[in-house]
């Protein structure tokens, strides 16, 4: 058996070597990113896939404004923009030489169109409702665009930066999809479907000067291990998310790489449903908060990555409250609640989670948490698209475990008993809307924390963890983000150390 | 022989008409909607709404199902739902990755296995049967996604021979792609050679036994004479029967092994597609499979006739 085994390790080796020398030794300004999820076409405003916007938002599209990497509104396309007295006209300014991709000079006509296109009756924008404050485009000139707001909407400036708010050309809207024409620093080169896409810089870019990656490539990886063999193996240089936080440690003792830890806008909760018994009841929802333990939780599921929350609202946030002292962990407390409620022994329930890490893992650590406090719950793992349908659309559920991934998505609670929460409190109707058109912001950030303070006070959900972000860079990598505020993986500021 | 191929035509059809109502069936009950998947949950319902007209899901499924049949008919794919591109060439793109690997991964799982097992029977009783046989068990035993992170993290992590995965494209040249088709080729050859091994050493001992083979070493033929001339030939049909059942298990195989590579083949295809509801997708993947095992099937019929002329003469 020895013998034919040695045979096959050298004609392996004979083939593996034939490859060897493709690789280049020259100074590197190319990167390879590794991504967890492959989106389905690469045109950000009409599909909600998070896994376009990693891609193609900042590097190929542009939207007005950008967010950076501590949450705060910047420049994107738009070089200024002014906002006047009653809060309801904003006006961009555009920079004197934009061009698509496409050779074609950008204008403000193009803002106009772009954003028409998004609010038609027939669009299908994912994000259609970040349109509906507004009420009119206008184009002065081709570097202004005045736009009329219904009323002053706090969080305008931010959803600009969205992708699904990408400023596309109308001669490229078909082919966007497959060959997306933008104006951003990189442009698309080319697309193998199940493996890889590939930009590359773009000198026509009103800052080329400053992009150093000539090109970069985004390799899909969906399994978590293969994505661990992949950076070690030299594949891939950068995993901006990486779907396996166990493997982190062994990253961190590895000084061919960086791990880096930042936050994310994903709130994990345990979603109660409140319009069916027995999470109808005030008392029952407390004691779920009271059985949660959610540092054993973030230990137990997320391997210690993961910052606990006491409401829905990110930790990293200015206006952010810290709640997690109003249920403590509390056994007694919790089944004096639940027999309070009318269990005194208890209720069987079941929870729904999808394929996601977090949820998997999270269910089995929630279901042993729950049981000290006399509630059964039976795990019932159902994949996204069942989750969509059964938990999202026709609400048949009793828990679920989800991340709410939207910055500012704490109007979610507003949606009423057709939202899937099953949840409405008039009081918290109407502080939103104050916030909505709160446009002063140390008012905004008080609002936002009496916000806080009222879903967790009602305990709509058991409200648990902020989502790391988890990313694994080569070492001689530079200028990546640490955060993600916004879905996007921008590129341009991206080189690789000793680089001119 | 006309008349053969004919049933064969009709079986075909049958088989393919048959998979093809019960993947639309458990497509129509399986509970997502490609809509709804495509636009996430920020979306308002007015806009999931107007995505279901725009891709024709709002139609009855009667007409839906007569609308695909009429286009497989005619050769028409259909759009892929998620991808919005002509199904047959996302398919077209894949099989390029996917056919070569499983039959890589074949003639790897052949050599091994007429080779282990005629080396078997012919040492039959000796050290070297049992170490075939206890290389055979154990290959069975194994599954090939576990073989494949194996190989992984022994050729490239430890060694950095190859690349953990992915595939460059045939446009990167023949060696790097096949380079690239290696490891995964082997993961799933292991098993199968595995077990075909055991069927090999078995039916060469049992034909061994036969009088013929006594009669062919009594006119003056070596034990390697006899084994290659009149053994092998006879000890084939159990073999090519397994073969051909073998092939359809690759094929399902290559769904795994290339997730576990990462590689954009069909198997890879129709993984993404059940998740994100592309059932488009689905559907024309499964009735793909479907008719190429048929078609496996048949060529395994055609084989008989070829290594045992009893059979042509009986049709």
């Amino acid at each position: 058996m020895r013998l034919p085994l040695a045979m096959a390790t050298i004609g392996l080796a004979a083939l593996a070597g034939t490859a060897a020398p493709s690789l280049p030794a020259a100074a590197k300004d190319r990167v390879v990113v590794g991504m967890q999820a492959e989106p389905p076409v690469l045109d950000p405003t009409i599909n909600a896939a998070a896994a376009i916007d990693s891609i193609v938002s900042g590097n190929i599209f542009e939207s007005l404004t950008l967010i950076d990497d501590r949450g705060g509104v910047v420049p994107g396309l738009a070089d200024s923009w002014t906002v006047s007295a009653d809060g309801r006209v904003v006006t961009f300014r555009l920079p004197e030489k934009v061009t698509f991709h496409n050779g074609r000079a950008l204008t403000s006509e193009d803002v106009r169109l772009a954003f028409a296109r998004a609010m038609a009756p027939d669009s299908v924008n994912a994000s259609k409702k970040i349109f509906q404050p507004i009420e009119a485009v206008e184009t002065p000139d081709p570097r202004t665009v005045v736009v009329r707001l219904k009323q002053p909407t706090s969080i305008f400036l931010f959803s600009m930066a969205a992708g699904d708010a990408a400023i596309t050309a109308t001669e490229t809207v078909e082919q966007n999809r497959t060959r997306p024409v933008g104006s951003g620093p990189f442009r698309f080169k080319e697309w193998v479907k199940g493996d890889r896409v590939v930009i590359e810089r773009y000198p026509g870019h009103r800052h080329a000067d400053r992009i150093r990656m000539r090109e970069a490539v985004f390799k899909f990886i969906p399994d978590a291990s293969a994505q661990v063999a992949a950076l070690l193996a030299g594949d891939v240089d950068a995993f901006p998310v990486i779907g396996a936080p166990e493997s982190l440690a062994r990253f961190q003792r590895d000084p061919r790489f960086k791990v880096v830890i930042g936050t994310t806008e994903g709130e994990v909760i345990l979603a109660l449903n409140n319009a069916r018994k027995p999470f109808d009841d005030i008392r029952v929802r407390r004691a779920v908060n009271h059985a949660l333990d959610r540092k054993a939780l973030v230990d137990g599921a997320m391997f210690g990555y993961g910052t606990p929350i006491g409401s829905h609202f990110p930790p990293h946030h200015p206006a952010y409250v810290d709640l997690t002292g109003r249920y403590p962990h509390d056994i007694a407390r919790a089944k004096a609640l639940l027999a309070e409620a009318g269990f005194p022994n208890g209720f069987e329930t079941t929870v729904k989670p999808p394929p996601f890490t977090y949820a998997r893992r999270g269910a089995e650590v929630i279901a042993a948490q729950l049981a000290q406090a006399g509630i059964k719950v039976r795990i019932e793992p159902i994949e996204w698209a069942q989750w969509l349908d059964i938990v999202y659309k026709q609400r048949n559920y009793d828990m679920t475990i989800v991340a709410h991934t939207s910055p500012y998505d704490m109007d979610n609670y507003v949606r009423g008993p057709n939202y899937y929460y099953g949840y409405r409190n008039q009081e918290l109707d109407a502080l939103m809307k104050r916030i909505d058109a709160e446009v002063d912001a140390s008012r905004l950030h008080a609002l936002y924390g009496d916000a806080q303070r009222m879903i967790a006070e009602d305990a709509v959900h058991g409200f648990l963890f902020q989502l790391a972000k988890t990313g694994v860079y080569a070492a001689g990598l530079r200028g990546y983000g640490q955060n993600e505020p916004i879905v996007q993986t921008e590129l341009w500021q991206w080189s690789w150390a000793g680089q001119p | 022989m006309a008349f053969f191929l004919l049933r064969r035509f009709g079986t075909l059809i049958g088989t393919l008409l048959a998979a093809s109502l019960v993947v639309f069936l458990v497509l129509e009950v399986l509970p997502g909607d490609p809509a709804q998947v495509m636009l996430g949950v920020d979306a308002e319902p007015s806009t999931v709404e107007a995505l279901r007209r725009k891709l024709g899901l709002d139609r009855p499924p009667v007409e839906r199902y007569l609308a695909w049949i009429a286009g497989l008919a005619t050769g028409d794919l259909g759009i892929s739902y998620t991808y919005s591109v002509p199904v047959s060439e996302l398919i077209a793109e894949r099989l390029v990755l996917t056919i070569p690997l499983a039959l890589i991964a074949m003639a790897m799982t052949v050599a091994i296995a007429l080779g282990l097992g005629l080396y078997a029977a012919s040492h039959h009783g000796k050290p070297g049967d049992w170490g075939v046989m206890a290389f055979g068990q154990l290959g069975i035993a194994i599954p090939n996604f576990w073989f494949a992170i194996l190989l992984i993290l022994y050729f490239s992590v430890h060694l950095g021979w190859f690349s953990a995965g992915g595939f460059p494209g045939w446009s990167a040249g023949i060696l790097p792609a096949l380079q690239s088709l290696l490891l995964p080729a082997i993961s799933l050859a292991i098993v199968q050679a595995a077990i075909l091994a055991r069927v090999t050493r078995s039916a060469v001992l049992e034909v061994l036994r036969e009088d013929f083979v006594r009669t062919a070493r009594a006119k003056g033929l070596s034990r390697r004479q006899a084994l290659w001339r009149h053994v092998l030939r006879n000890a084939l049909i159990p073999v090519v029967t397994i073969m051909g059942l073998q092939f359809a298990n690759l094929l399902t195989g290559t769904i795994i092994i290339e997730n576990v590579f990462y590689l954009p083949g069909v198997g890879r295809l129709v993984f993404q597609a059940i998740s994100q509801r592309d059932l488009i997708v689905v559907k024309d993947v499964v009735v793909l499979i479907a008719a190429l095992v048929v078609v496996v099937n048949f060529l395994v019929d055609v084989l008989y006739a070829v290594i045992d002329p009893r059979l042509r003469t009986q049709r």
